[in-house]
């Protein structure tokens, strides 16, 4: 699908191969011309720009091992960051309970609206057993509301519409057409309402009212971007100009079967946040499928050879790990941070008292530890209770605990073993930072700082820009008008 | 004449000006010619969709013309000078035959706007007196064939359909008969959107054009690719695949009333040599002018 970009690649990459080891220099000029492929497979510009630096930050940071080419390593890194790109996926459909849900879709003329409301609708009806109704709120352009009709046909779904726009713009009126179909559905049975809005060309102010209106009117729970992966530059302007009228939910991908490099995939993702829910592949109805970061991140990399150089990398680093890690070992016991050290810190903290709001303060992975819900102390008890059923060997290095260990862990310290399995698993990530911290040069820590810095970490109150998962809860525009104002307040404050 | 299609590319081109105006805005810099100004040159050819391979050859050309020199009026010329010659002549529009029905078949893949086009392209042709007939190929999108006669009621055209999912090369066998017999002018063959990849399908188009040729010998006369101005790069790999299946005589370039540019077409001249013929500029029938380079270049840059 993406043969195109991968082409590009692998050129770039086959300069990269045959040197011993990565330099700032050489991945510099590998990676112009991964920007330049990248800018081919239609990423925006500035998009680009920001990959190619975090690659770059990424690759130079990184040990060169001999068993491995370094265009390995920098594929490997690649591709993670094209997953956290792309990602995570909110593949999750939140429904009503009281009422039918209502999905608006929106998009550029030509973009496949209608077609994907049809795929939709026969997703929702076999997958979810629900009851769709196809709204056709597109009176603009002719016959649209005969493609639908005859799209419920086939499916056997039930369509809603009151005829056709007439060409002096006479006619029924869109937004009054969206609220008779709500309110219809309600009388029908129908649990699902699907708006079938007219394609936009203008992402001006006039035509995007009409949409704001049955944003309004009909209050939708999920707002839709419908888009054609061939897009080029545009995508940046048209998804941020519906996100900012819309407060979009997410974004269907359309005609993926094709060869489009799929460009605007990571663009419209990185410049409005909001997840792709969706890839339309095929003319047929049933050509709809859950958007997958990894594989599109796989087919953006060349489908086949990255699953086996993932494997290589991630075999030739177990391999390392094997051989230094009587090393790593006398360098943890010497100090670093082990379970020892982190019971200690667990302790002194449940001294303290007060837990939940200390926990706020906690690095990184030490607050997800407790599960959403649950009482601080109650967890800490519990996480002192697998530790002390350790040994001291697994308490010095968690990382020789298997199946049989765990099981014993979870039965000395009365949980489940996949918790003891959690637990570990959340331990690495903050021994991982902890590590890192300390095999820090100070030039290096300033550098981390500094980066932390640029992304507004250290401006008060200022957040992350964050991924958006769904609720359930759609806001309506009165409430998002609100929000705005009040986050205007507290910028104005700041200033 | 020139002033008027100026004018209305400018209208289309409205919405983009903020963007491509900032391609004239760099000028304004005072300054010399140096990295950062090739930078930023660069990135704003690229935000055109202007594709790798023009705008290399336009930084290039600047850097070697340009560096340390001040940045003025010059400069901006030359740019506008280079991005013209790398664009095709000004399409000389249809070429009608002196004897018989000219056919024009549209091509593209789904969404690009062939319908919309067409339902343009009929009002040129009508407008230029000729007697116009359509022949409604697309049997399979839902409701296409409807779309297509709606266009032919508002603008008073004869049309020739079939059944939902009938062979489209029997309805084109059907509409050549037709137009021939009764003195048709002009016949324009719509087609179902299929993206370029699908070779089964590119198969059906290349059966409906030997039809045509053999229906009306020299048919079809026109194939126009109606390509979208939002799509980036790909709209070349497109143009590469519907040229080699049914030999393409042109481009329309639809959508160019958006807020994107257009800027494959670059792309599509250098690699295909395929002309611009006609750009859309807006929803109305009477929305298709014959591309003219310098007006788009110049509609560009002010």
């Amino acid at each position: 699908m993406f043969e195109g970009i991968t082409r590009g690649l692998s050129e770039a990459l086959k300069k990269l191969k045959g040197r011993g080891r990565i330099t700032e220099e050489n991945v510099r000029e590998g990676l112009q011309a991964v920007r330049t492929a990248l800018l081919e497979a239609d990423v925006n510009y500035d998009v680009a720009d920001a990959f190619i630096q975090r690659v770059t930050q990424q690759a130079v940071g990184q040990e060169v091992t001999k068993m491995l080419d370094p265009s390995e390593q920098i594929v490997q890194i690649m591709y993670n960051e094209l997953v956290q790109l792309m990602g995570p996926v909110d593949a999750k459909f939140h429904f009503a309970k009281d009422r039918p849900t209502v999905i608006m879709l929106c998009g550029l003329q030509g973009s496949g609206k209608t077609t994907t409301a049809g795929k939709l609708a026969l997703l929702m009806r076999d997958k979810y057993g629900k009851k769709p109704l196809l709204v056709a709120a597109d009176l603009q352009r002719p016959a649209a509301v005969e493609q639908l009709k005859v799209l419920g046909q086939q499916l056997g779904v039930d369509v809603y519409s009151e005829g056709a726009a007439t060409p002096d713009g006479k006619g029924p009126n869109p937004v009054v057409v969206c609220s008779n179909a709500v309110s219809y559905a309600k009388k029908n049975s129908n649990d699902l309402v699907i708006l079938d809005t007219a394609g936009r060309l203008h992402v001006a102010e006039m035509p995007m009212d009409e949409l704001k209106q049955i944003d309004k009117i009909c209050k939708p729970d999920e707002a839709y971007f419908v888009c054609d992966a061939m897009t080029g530059q545009d995508a940046v302007h048209s998804s941020k100009a519906f996100n900012d009228a819309l407060d979009l939910n997410g974004v269907i991908l359309t005609k993926l079967d094709g060869d489009a490099r799929g460009g605007a995939a990571l663009s419209i993702k990185e410049v409005t946040k909001v997840p792709i829910k969706l890839v339309g592949v095929g003319e047929k109805l049933q050509a709809l499928e859950e958007f997958s970061p990894e594989r599109m991140a796989q087919r953006i990399l060349g489908q086949g050879d990255i699953a086996g150089i993932l494997e290589k990398v991630a075999r030739v680093q177990s391999e390392i790990s094997e051989e230094e890690r009587l090393r790593q070992q006398k360098k943890l016991e010497k100090g670093n941070f082990t379970l020892e050290d982190f019971r200690k810190q667990f302790e002194v903290m449940a001294k303290m008292g007060g837990m939940t709001e200390l926990m706020g303060q906690l690095p990184g992975g030490l607050s997800q530890m407790i599960p959403e819900g649950e009482d601080p102390e109650q967890a800490v008890k519990r996480v002192q209770g697998m530790i002390d059923s350790m040994t001291k060997k697994e308490r010095d290095d968690p990382d020789i605990i298997d199946m049989s260990r765990r099981r014993r862990i979870a039965a000395g310290s009365g949980v489940e073993p996949h918790e003891v399995k959690q637990f570990l698993g959340q331990f690495d990530q903050v021994r991982t930072i902890m590590r890192q911290m300390a095999n820090m040069s100070m030039w290096q820590r300033m550098k981390m700082m500094m980066g932390m810095g640029q992304a507004g970490m250290f401006q008060p109150g200022a957040q992350m820009a964050k991924a958006k998962i769904g609720t359930g809860h759609r806001k309506s525009p009165k409430e998002r008008a609100e929000e705005r104002k009040k986050k205007r307040k507290q910028d104005k404050k700041r200033k | 004449m020139f002033r008027a299609i100026f004018q209305k590319i400018k209208q289309g081109l409205a919405k983009t000006r903020s963007l491509f105006g900032s391609v004239a805005e760099l000028f304004g810099i005072r300054g010399r010619v140096d990295q950062q100004f090739l930078t930023e040159l660069e990135k704003r050819l690229y935000l055109a969709d202007v594709g790798t391979f023009a705008t290399q050859e336009i930084v290039t050309r600047v850097r070697q013309a340009f560096l340390d020199k001040e940045i003025n009026g010059d400069v901006k010329q030359f740019v506008k000078d280079q991005l013209r010659s790398l664009l095709t002549d000004a399409s000389p529009g249809l070429r009608y035959q002196p004897s018989g029905p000219t056919v024009v078949m549209i091509a593209g893949v789904n969404g690009s706007g062939k319908t919309t086009s067409i339902a343009k392209l009929i009002k040129l042709c009508k407008d230029e007196g000729k007697k116009v007939m359509v022949a409604a190929c697309d049997t399979f999108r839902a409701a296409a064939t409807e779309q297509l006669t709606i266009w032919s009621q508002r603008l008073d055209c004869e049309i020739v359909k079939g059944q939902h999912g009938s062979d489209p090369a029997a309805i084109a066998h059907d509409a050549c008969e037709k137009a021939k017999a009764r003195g048709f002018d002009v016949l324009i063959v719509d087609t179902a959107g299929r993206l370029h990849t699908q070779t089964h399908l590119m198969r059906e188009l290349d059966k409906i054009r030997r039809i045509l040729t053999k229906q009306i010998p020299g048919a079809p006369h026109e194939v126009l690719l109606v390509l979208d101005a939002t799509s980036g790069q790909n709209a070349i790999a497109q143009a590469e695949n519907f040229k080699k299946t049914v030999e393409c005589t042109g481009i329309v370039l639809a959508k160019l009333d958006g807020t994107a540019k257009g800027g494959a077409i670059f792309g599509v001249k250098q690699k295909l040599g395929l002309p611009v013929k006609y750009v859309g500029v807006g929803e109305k029938p009477e929305d298709l002018e014959p591309f003219d380079p310098e007006a788009y270049v110049e509609a560009l840059f002010e």
